[in-house]
């Protein structure tokens, strides 16, 4: 048997087959890597006007507390992820992280409040992982329910508010990482205000007998376009964001990950619920005391793409290794090579020049604020 | 004389010369370049070596040197502007030109027929 033969397909398969994408196999699924357009053209239609995304490879679950108080599902989540989940509001999304004894990172996900219940989303590749993590911790005191029968489509860019408005009016109003109930293609979807571009727009989760539906309503709507997984990528690249497995993993920590947004006060030392999550001392220690290394943005200074695990070094020479680039490529957007990394620290000021080490030649980069570009989301 | 190689390289022999770019297929298959880098005139290589690296948005990719020889001539075209082997891969996008070694070699290269039975 070969490998693709084992390939899962999401319920937009047959669609993207027909719009004349490109196919690949990731994290166990048969995705549309490009359309005809091509990833230059569908990023810089991103950014102009609206994409379609198939992300139904993404992990969906349900949380909800045994005693039927939504309070002890988040206080359950919290036993898991450095955020504030007991403060999230009904109709509310936050970023977060699982981290293990260490205080590396299992995945990040985004967790949403639902009334009487928790709605999460993690990555593709990590969420057989992640189901069972969220089993064995809190299955004592909670249902974990996988939803297989749920698609999930992402609408980015300028356009997106003004596409799905066109559908479901109510949908103009919502604030950045709002979540609703909204009908769409006769059914209920769950609508967040929320993406991966950088850009405004919505993530849909729709069950699977809708989804092709609702994507061919989308797409019949002037100037959205479907998108590929190649401008996802590129497109969260220039937005600064996280890919878990390169830029982010298990001997990474939130701190040198830059991630310290994502950890509330109340979960901070000092804070009325400080630790209590998987690596709690190392995590709070790398907020407290700072860390070694960090994650930085990276622009290289000519045109020659830096791509994951590039060396970075801090002389021309390349005598001293100081870090290594984890996700690099070309910005369209940008209209130059960008890249993000991790440095040791006393290398991590923006403004740095660094030397990455490309086909034996020492190019120079230089360590930048991130995002690459101003977001478009909409507080 | 076309010739082409398994590695989706095209070659106008003329002489001791050869032009070397990338085919059509190859082009599409790439998709919209972002980067090209050329080799130095006067570089040599041996047949297999990477010659040249063209780069997507998501991708690099080597150029293979296709026969044994010394580049007497680049494109520079094609580095200020990528995007012209997405365009005419086969014609004003060639890579570079190389002084064969051993012009004989190029006799047996794939023809045109050939390479197009390859990639279909």
């Amino acid at each position: 048997m070969s490998a693709e033969t084992d390939l899962q397909k999401t319920p937009l398969h047959a669609l993207h087959l027909e719009l004349g994408a490109r196919m690949v196999p990731f994290a166990g699924y048969d995705m549309p890597v490009q359309y005809p357009a091509g990833v230059l053209k569908e990023h810089l239609h991103t950014r102009a006007a609206a994409g379609l995304f198939d992300v139904s490879h993404m992990g969906q679950v349900i949380v909800k507390a045994k005693s039927g108080d939504n309070a002890d599902a988040a206080r359950a989540l919290e036993t898991l992820v450095p955020v504030d989940v007991l403060g999230l509001a009904p109709g509310r999304q936050r970023y977060a992280l699982f981290t293990n004894k260490t205080g590396g990172i299992l995945d990040d996900l985004m967790i949403v409040n639902r009334g009487d219940h928790f709605f999460v989303v993690v990555n593709a590749a990590c969420k057989d992982a992640d189901f069972a993590h969220l089993e064995k911790q809190i299955g004592n005191t909670c249902t974990v329910t996988p939803l297989p029968e749920r698609a999930l489509i992402a609408l980015q860019g300028p356009k997106a508010e003004a596409a799905l408005a066109s559908l479901a009016p109510e949908t103009a109003a919502m604030k950045f990482m709002d979540v609703a109930t909204v009908k769409l293609a006769g059914t209920d979807c769950i609508v967040s205000r929320s993406g991966y571009s950088g850009e405004d727009g919505y993530e849909i989760s729709v069950p699977n007998e809708k989804a092709e539906e609702l994507a061919r309503a989308l797409l019949a709507i002037d100037g959205v376009m479907p998108i590929g997984l190649g401008a996802r990528d590129s497109l969260r690249l220039e937005a600064g964001l996280c890919l878990y497995g390169n830029d982010i993993d298990t001997t990474t920590t939130p701190a040198e990950a830059a991630l310290n947004w994502a950890i509330q006060k109340v979960r901070r030392t000092g804070g009325a619920r400080a630790g209590g999550f998987p690596g709690a001392d190392a995590v709070l220690k790398g907020l407290d005391a700072g860390v070694t290394r960090l994650r930085v943005g990276l622009k290289p200074e000519g045109k020659a793409p830096v791509r994951g695990h590039t060396a970075l070094f801090a002389d021309e020479a390349g005598s001293q290794k100081v870090g290594e680039v984890t996700s690099g490529g070309f910005g369209p957007t940008v209209e130059g090579p960008v890249a993000m990394g991790y440095v040791a620290a006393d290398f991590a000021a923006t403004g740095t020049t660094l030397y990455a080490e490309v086909r034996g030649k020492y190019l120079p980069v230089t360590v930048s604020a991130l995002p690459f570009i101003t977001p478009g989301y909409k507080r | 004389m076309l010739k082409f190689t398994e590695e989706h390289e095209w070659l106008l022999v003329e002489g001791d010369v050869a032009t070397v770019g990338i085919t059509t297929h190859a082009s599409e298959q790439l998709g919209d370049l972002v980067f090209v880098e050329l080799p130095e005139a006067g570089a040599t290589f041996a047949k297999g070596a990477a010659a040249a690296t063209v780069e997507s948005v998501k991708a690099a990719s080597e150029v293979y040197c296709p026969l044994d020889g010394e580049i007497v001539e680049v494109n520079q075209a094609i580095v200020d502007d990528p995007s012209l082997v997405g365009s005419d891969p086969e014609g004003a996008a060639w890579f570079f030109k190389l002084k064969l070694a051993n012009p004989a070699d190029a006799a047996a290269l794939l023809d045109k027929a050939a390479y197009e039975a390859l990639i279909a």
